[in-house]
């Protein structure tokens, strides 16, 4: 299958790999699987006391169209309020990657992974 | 007809492989194409198409994964298509574990040692799965087959290390 340009480019760069503390309170972790392919997505963020986005790392085994959407949202997600980036919808993600429809499972990957995040993000911050 | 019923079996997660191969190859002859050589053109096709079904049948009830989501459709759960993501931190971080220790698989040795180690965990979550089809909890079945896809996924990934290796 022919993947597009940008998702070639974030395939070969992809943006913001890595990890921060998890149990560090301004980090938020967001972990989810694809079942029908097996791809799993760890999406971090460091939130600010405003409830801004600062700093976002990836880590994603799948697809390159997987690594792509992550990457993608990473970059996206950086400087937006939570609510902001709770508001991504994946065929926005899809449109800018312009993935095939078999591979939009992938965007709705990344767009669960910020939700997920945020959700860990309030469970830290309910008390 | 659903492939239970091709094969004259109850529509349960257990079954016997030998029964099944058994009766597949009772069926394969007597709906083999070449019986049907001198047949009308309608004979023929519909051999084949029977032919083709038979297969398929075969092939989803082999496979004790393929079985277990074709039972859920039957009971009205479709997972084949389905596009929804699986969100159970500890299992994905156990397979982020999976992936990372993967990754450093560099002798026949470390992948002997996946290849147990995964098979083991697969055949718990089968056993798991077994009970649940048995008990009818449908959802918490689909979820123990989500689980094992991904699983499968793993599986994968360790044969394509071994064809690199060979």
């Amino acid at each position: 299958m022919a993947y597009s340009e940008k998702v070639i480019d974030h395939y070969e760069n992809p943006r913001n790999v890595g990890a921060f503390d998890k149990n560090d309170p301004s980090i938020a972790t967001g972990m989810v699987g694809a079942p029908a392919c097996g791809d799993v997505m760890k999406l971090q963020l460091k939130i600010n006391d405003d409830g801004i986005i600062e700093d976002a790392k990836f880590k994603t085994y799948g697809c390159g169209s997987a690594i792509a959407s992550s990457s993608l949202v990473t970059e996206w997600v950086k400087g937006k309020s939570i609510d902001e980036a709770s508001q991504l919808k994946n065929t926005q993600i899809a449109e800018e990657l312009a993935l095939p429809p078999v591979k939009i499972h992938c965007s709705i990957l990344a767009e669960d992974a910020i939700k997920a995040a945020i959700a860990d993000y309030k469970t830290k911050h309910a008390k | 007809m659903n492939h239970f019923e091709l094969f004259n079996l109850p529509a349960a997660f257990q079954l016997d492989a030998a029964e099944l191969q058994q009766r597949y190859r009772k069926l394969q002859q007597t709906m083999h194409p070449d019986r049907f050589a001198n047949g009308s053109e309608r004979d023929k096709l519909l051999a084949v198409q029977r032919t083709a079904q038979l297969n398929d049948a075969y092939q989803t009830l082999r496979s004790p994964l393929s079985r277990a989501e074709y039972l859920l459709e039957l009971r009205g759960i479709d997972l084949a298509h389905e596009q929804t993501t699986l969100q159970d931190p500890e299992f994905l971080m156990a397979q982020m574990e999976w992936r990372e220790r993967i990754e450093e698989v560099d002798d026949w040795e470390s992948l002997d040692a996946a290849y147990k180690d995964l098979q083991e965990q697969m055949r718990d979550l089968q056993a798991e799965l077994e009970g649940f089809l048995a008990e009818d909890a449908n959802d918490n079945a689909a979820i123990t087959v989500r689980k094992l896809k991904f699983m499968h996924k793993l599986h994968h990934e360790l044969e394509r290390i071994e064809e690199q290796m060979e």
